[in-house]
């Protein structure tokens, strides 16, 4: 690692993505004031949008040329292009749905696109990252885009109150996450993943391991929503934009349980069955009995988002074997689903985000019957019903639990998702058996979000038949990533 | 290890004691008539104009918050600057590139009338 | 020269300070200068780590600590005054709109 070495073309290739976003990122930026005010929305979302689908791309031919690159900085396995490609296409269906809503919301901003496309380099980033500082980096990336983008309904006062909310909380935990990391290089004299399992694995843990480890498990633990850390989501995603919030629950959730996949698994982390046991445990009953009192739909998401990140982490705490792939899984199903629900409801809440109550849902199998059916969909694969992606996603999660004789969590979820089909049912219930209300009108879907719909229900179905092929590619990156 | 702090405390000893007993001797020599023109705060020559805990534009915060970014990207020329021969062509280029980002967020404030004074 | 038990013991306590005066300060500046504490405690045990490994890569991760916080801080402070154009109001507790 001389100074002066150069990086080869291929460690390009493998930031592909990552430059990709970033230059349609500065062009939305930089066309935004130079043309004009009225048709730039539109315009300015057709760019985003084809910076996304040219990442989706640069991923496809990243893959064929894995490897580490930029002085061990990165390192492009199957793992890291299976969450490349989950969030930038998280990253173009949220722009789908978003072209409706800024006009309906009458947010005139062309750098909702741009950071949109910012906050997915950091999470592309951190799927990718093997170092611990890089890591950083990237989570501040996403973290930072995403503070802005929950405020962006500015004159409402909840928006504004919802991004200061999270800005504060989310630097508290980054800065938790930080000392880990400090206390981790004490510790090991390096932040490189793979030296850091190098020491860990030889000889006897230094103390200072311990304490890194929790540390940064508090940090990301609060990105991921995980109680008990969860107390920031309801209010936020109440507050921030729907599209928004459907961005923010699940892209950059995916990449920070991909960092905890790569920090928990890869480095070995030491002590980290009870942390994960206590926290999941926790997540999921939290998660559920908040959302059994809800009336907000949006809040309702949210509870249900802390709980499923419970669900997520069982995985965690299971075999390395059973518990990556189960995990990887989970991601790509709970982000097809809780995209979806979140670009219907961001549908419903028409100007000034007025319709967000469950009884602002009455009878709307009535009045849009096809809109109804996919939001059931949806909630349907949240509840975890069979042929869809959210049975399997519980399905693998509880066996890889199993065979780590973990049966006191799994008994525990089990019973949890009883609980969860509750609040589910109930938003199904007022859609198909209560009559509808005068005041909510539902304008017919366009384009964008028709498009946004048909690839999140295409994908959760596809992931409740036929689940194999994803477990298969997901099982096979995870046994690369251990023999590493 | 604490032995090599002794100097220190005698600095901070002597501190102690020089200060007050310089002060009170300037204050039983020196001739004493204040005026309101001797008291008033000295800005450089210019009369003050409000007292300094009051409220300002909004403004200033944006151009505060502008500088504080540009400001501080600059520590990243620092240790290219160091190893300049050594990071040669390559690490030019990236500079550049870094500088270039820079410029694209400029241009940007700029279009976007940030640095106007409205 | 000093032990580095000294140095952590530092930055611990900063951070800690940074905790408590996130935990208890009602002021939304106050908050966020308590948040710039813990990082600056942080960039104290990397620095001293840094020394005690010989490796210089600790000090160059003091850098983008540094840098990152400055972006992070010109955000805050910006979605602070977006806060106060609305509620008129910098103190947490009056900031309320949505309960926990």
């Amino acid at each position: 690692m001389s100074a002066s070495a150069t990086p080869l073309a291929v460690e390009y290739v493998r930031i592909l993505p990552e430059l990709v976003l970033s230059i349609f990122g500065m062009a939305v930026m930089v066309l935004d004031p130079l043309i004009d005010e009225r048709r730039n929305q539109r315009t300015l979302g057709n760019i985003a949008l084809l910076g996304s689908l040219a990442a989706i791309i640069a991923t496809l031919y990243q893959s064929q040329y894995p490897g580490p690159g930029f002085w061990n900085m990165v390192n492009v396995d199957a793992f890291s292009v299976f969450f490349h490609f989950l969030v930038t296409t998280v990253t173009a269906i949220v722009i789908l749905t978003s072209y409706d809503y800024m006009e309906v919301q009458q947010i005139r901003a062309g750098e909702y696109y741009g950071l949109i496309l910012f906050g997915a380099v950091g999470m592309c980033l951190m799927s990718s990252a093997v170092e611990l500082v890089l890591i950083f980096i990237a989570l501040e990336i996403s973290s930072i885009s995403t503070y802005i983008l929950a405020g962006f309904r500015r004159r409402a006062a909840i928006s504004s109150e919802a991004s200061l909310k999270y800005f504060l909380l989310g630097s508290f935990a980054t800065a938790f996450f930080l000392y880990g990391v400090a206390l981790m290089f004490g510790a090991t004299g390096s932040t490189s993943i793979s030296v850091i399992s190098q020491v860990l694995r030889s000889g006897q843990i230094p103390v200072l391991a311990y304490a890194g480890i929790a540390l940064m498990f508090v940090g990301l633990g609060f990105k991921v929503a995980a109680a008990p850390f969860h107390i920031w989501t309801p209010d936020v995603y109440e507050g921030a934009p729907s599209p928004v919030v459907g961005f923010m629950s699940t892209a950059p959730k995916a990449a920070v349980f991909a960092v905890l996949l790569r920090i928990m698994f890869e480095a070995n982390a030491p002590g980290r069955l009870w942390l994960i046991w206590v926290t999941a445990a926790l997540s999921m009953t939290l998660g559920n009995i908040g959302a059994l009192v809800q009336d907000n739909v949006k809040r309702l998401l949210a509870y249900s988002s802390i709980a499923h990140a419970g669900y997520l982490l069982v995985a965690f705490a299971a075999l390395p074997s059973g518990g990556i792939p189960a995990a990887m899984f989970y991601t790509a199903s709970y982000a097809a689903m809780n995209v979806g629900a979140f670009a219907v409801v961001s549908h419903f809440a028409s100007a000034g985000e007025r319709y967000v109550t469950l009884e602002d849902y009455s009878g709307l199998g009535r009045r849009s019957p096809l809109l109804a059916a996919t939001l059931t969909i949806f909630l349907l694969s949240l509840i975890g019903i069979p042929i869809t992606g959210g049975f399997f996603a519980k399905f693998y999660v509880f066996s890889a639990a199993l065979q780590a004789n973990l049966v006191g969590l799994v008994i525990i979820g089990v019973l949890n998702s009883a609980i969860g089909a509750y609040y589910y049912l109930r938003i199904i219930v007022m859609m198909y058996m209560r009559e509808p209300r005068e005041e909510a009108p539902v304008p017919a879907a366009p384009i964008g979000l028709r498009a946004a719909l048909t690839l999140t229900v295409f994908a959760t179905i596809y992931l409740g038949i036929l689940p194999g092929g994803v477990l298969e590619y997901a099982s096979r990156s995870a046994a690369e990533l251990m023999r590493q | 290890m604490p032995q090599n702090y002794v100097p220190i405390f005698i600095f901070v000893a002597l501190i102690g004691v020089l200060i007050p007993v310089t002060l009170l001797a300037a204050k039983l020599v020196r001739p004493d008539n204040p005026n309101k023109t001797k008291l008033m705060p000295y800005e450089c020559g210019i009369d003050p104009v409000d007292h300094a805990r009051g409220r300002y534009t909004v403004r200033f915060y944006i151009v505060a918050i502008l500088f504080v970014v540009f400001d501080v990207e600059t520590i990243f020329l620092f240790p290219w600057a160091v190893k300049f021969k050594a990071l040669g062509v390559f690490g030019l280029i990236e500079i550049l590139i870094f500088l270039v980002i820079l410029i694209v967020g400029y241009i940007w404030i700029w279009k976007k009338g940030a640095l106007e004074w409205v | 020269m000093v032990p580095l038990s000294y140095y952590l013991v530092l930055s611990g306590i900063l951070f800690a300070c940074g905790v408590l005066g996130f935990l208890i300060k009602r002021n939304i500046i106050t908050i966020f200068m308590s948040i710039e504490l813990m990082l600056n405690g942080v960039n104290l045990s990397f620095v001293a780590f840094a020394a005690q490994w010989h490796a210089l890569s600790g000090q160059v991760f003091v850098f983008f600590v540094m840098v990152v916080a400055a972006a992070e801080s010109a955000v805050g402070l910006a979605i602070i005054i977006a806060v106060y154009r609305t509620r008129q109001t910098l103190n947490v507790d009056q900031i309320n709109l949505l309960k926990l």
